[in-house]
């Protein structure tokens, strides 16, 4: 964990490695600042675009626009880490590859929380939660999931 | 199916193969492994380096990571002082052999007549005794504070501690075994078979045997996968000429002949994007493979299909039709079917989970030593005609269906 991660956050995250934020990839780093996901959309044909790049692969339009998504997604699949890659999470941590409810050939890797390990299946509904890094020049909100209420 | 003066591939052959001396940790200077594989496969092939006029090599010149490329082409092309009419290399292609096919283009256009392809690595030397954390970001002893920011694809994987292909694999592997229902029990097979064979293979890692039990007592990695599920980094280098058949007369030996290649890849070419989790690119590069040629899955009489991970090759078997979808895990229970002198002998060198991460270029060799008869202590023992090498795994797969008439 390091100082800079930790002096203006009263509830800390863990270490983690931060994406290089740039002007492709500021809006989906950033989103969680209201608590939504966004993901580029076309505004054409509406298909839902990721990771960000400048037009759409379906139609080739280049009006897409970041758009906020329900945050609801199914686990695809997961893996119980038990290997000290790196420095970050303590395993073992569950990461799993999870698909949008809007269009489920939208996926996330990313790792699922506030779960127990054993317990995070394939199928699962999870919905998303953000861990903040303040950080500069933008704080960084990483998309993380947690098991579906009533799931 | 292509018509038959289509498929030029057949227009190449594999004349010579050659390796370095193999190691965990070898401290030697990765140019010079990479060199005595050179040639080594030169003279196997009866040639000199004035009749090589191509290079191909998987990926080219990289520093990061450390050790996973000893040479680029210029390297090579200058220690060798060799003239060339087609050279190239890099890491997005079809599997590491996909410089192989790349060569077997570049011999069917009459670019070149004699191309030599390499791999060479030395990411055992370069990990350490701290093995794969020395080259994960911040590891070794650079630790947190000069880990950079993560872009390009890096930024989807590296803020969730997933840093390693050890964790994107298991995830495929956990989709096959939740879709399939298949085991850690038939996983383990892809390893103890290896392990098996490794014994009798001189140049391998690791040879002391092992059983189920040791299996299921190694430590986790990455849920399916064990230790015993993940390659073992090693210093080598492997090399192969790639001639056209019209100058096969020159060389020495009779050559292995490329029936068919595969190179495509028809998902999103990407780890996490890929359309179908349970499988990967192999599922396509084998589907071209197959509609160049009169052979069938059935003809195949010996199988070298990459394990970087365990999965990978249970992938390629379904991928390849040799068993069907699904049912790779059944259809390697046991042990005995893949087994040497089994119905269907599988990574006969004891692949890179046992006989070391040379990354690819082994299986090939391995097919090669094989159908030339030349496996010795670990020699199949009906001697086969007819192989299938699939190399590589996630989005980076490629095949080479190769026969030799004894």
């Amino acid at each position: 964990m390091t100082a800079e991660a930790t002096a203006a956050d009263t509830t800390p995250a863990p270490f983690r490695i931060l994406p290089r934020i740039d002007d492709r990839n500021r809006f989906f780093w950033t989103s969680g600042a209201d608590g939504r996901l966004r993901f580029l959309r076309c505004q054409d044909c509406g298909y839902f675009v990721h990771p960000p790049i400048p037009l759409c692969p379906k139609c080739h339009s280049k009006d897409v626009a970041p758009e906020a998504v329900s945050g609801r997604a199914t686990v695809a699949t997961y893996t119980i880490n038990h290997q000290p890659w790196m420095p970050g999470l303590e395993p073992p941590f569950v990461v799993a590859i999870v698909e949008i409810e809007e269009q489920p050939d939208v996926r996330l890797t990313t790792n699922i929380v506030n779960c127990a390990p054993d317990d995070v299946r394939s199928g699962m509904p999870v919905t998303v939660l953000f861990e903040h890094h303040p950080d500069e020049p933008d704080d960084v909100y990483l998309p993380l999931f947690e098991p579906a209420k009533g799931a | 199916m292509a018509k038959s003066d289509e498929i030029l591939e057949r227009r190449a052959c594999i004349t010579g193969i050659g390796q370095s001396v193999i190691g965990r940790r070898l401290f030697r200077d990765p140019l010079e492994l990479t060199i005595d594989a050179v040639l080594a496969a030169v003279e196997d092939a009866g040639l000199t380096t004035d009749d090589i006029d191509g290079l191909s090599t998987y990926p080219g010149p990289m520093e990061v990571p450390p050790g996973f490329s000893g040479a680029g082409a210029y390297d090579v092309m200058d220690a060798l002082r060799l003239s060339v009419g087609w050279y190239g290399s890099g890491l997005e292609t079809s599997g590491q052999c996909g410089s192989v096919i790349n060569a077997c283009m570049a011999v069917a256009t009459g670019l070149a007549r004699h191309v030599v392809c390499f791999r060479s690595v030395w990411e055992g030397s370069a990990q350490g005794s701290k093995g794969r954390a020395a080259v994960m970001p911040g590891g070794g002893d650079g630790g947190a504070a000069r880990i950079p920011r993560a872009g390009g694809f890096q930024q989807w994987t590296l803020p969730f501690s997933a840093p390693s292909a050890a964790i994107w694999i298991a995830m495929f592997a956990q989709r096959h075994f939740d879709r399939y229902g298949t085991t850690r029990e038939q996983l383990a097979q892809i390893a103890l078979n290896g392990r098996k064979n490794a014994a009798l293979n001189p140049n391998a890692i690791y040879t002391d045997p092992m059983s189920m039990d040791d299996y299921f007592a190694a430590r986790m990695i990455s849920t399916p996968f064990c230790l015993y599920d993940c390659d073992v980094p090693c210093d080598g280098a492997t090399a192969f000429v790639v001639s056209h058949v019209d100058a096969a007369a020159d060389t020495r030996k009779t050559p292995i002949h490329i029936e068919a290649v595969g190179a495509a890849i028809r998902g999103r070419p990407s780890w996490d994007q890929f359309d179908d989790l349970s499988t990967m690119s192999n599922r396509d590069a084998a589907a071209q493979l197959w509609t160049r040629t009169d052979l069938k899955p059935s003809d195949v009489q010996l199988v070298e299909a990459y394990d970087g991970f365990s999965f990978i090759t249970l992938s390629w078997l379904e991928a390849l039709g040799l068993c069907k979808v699904g049912e790779g895990g059944p259809f390697i229970e046991g042990g005995t079917r893949i087994a040497r002198d089994g119905e269907l002998p599988l990574n006969t060198h004891g692949g890179q989970l046992s006989a070391g991460r040379l990354h690819g270029y082994g299986f090939l060799h391995e097919a090669c030593v094989q159908l030339w008869g030349e496996g010795g202590a670990r020699q199949v023992p009906r001697r086969p005609e007819v192989a299938v090498a699939g190399v590589g795994g996630g989005n980076t797969c490629g095949c080479l269906l190769l026969t030799h008439r004894n």
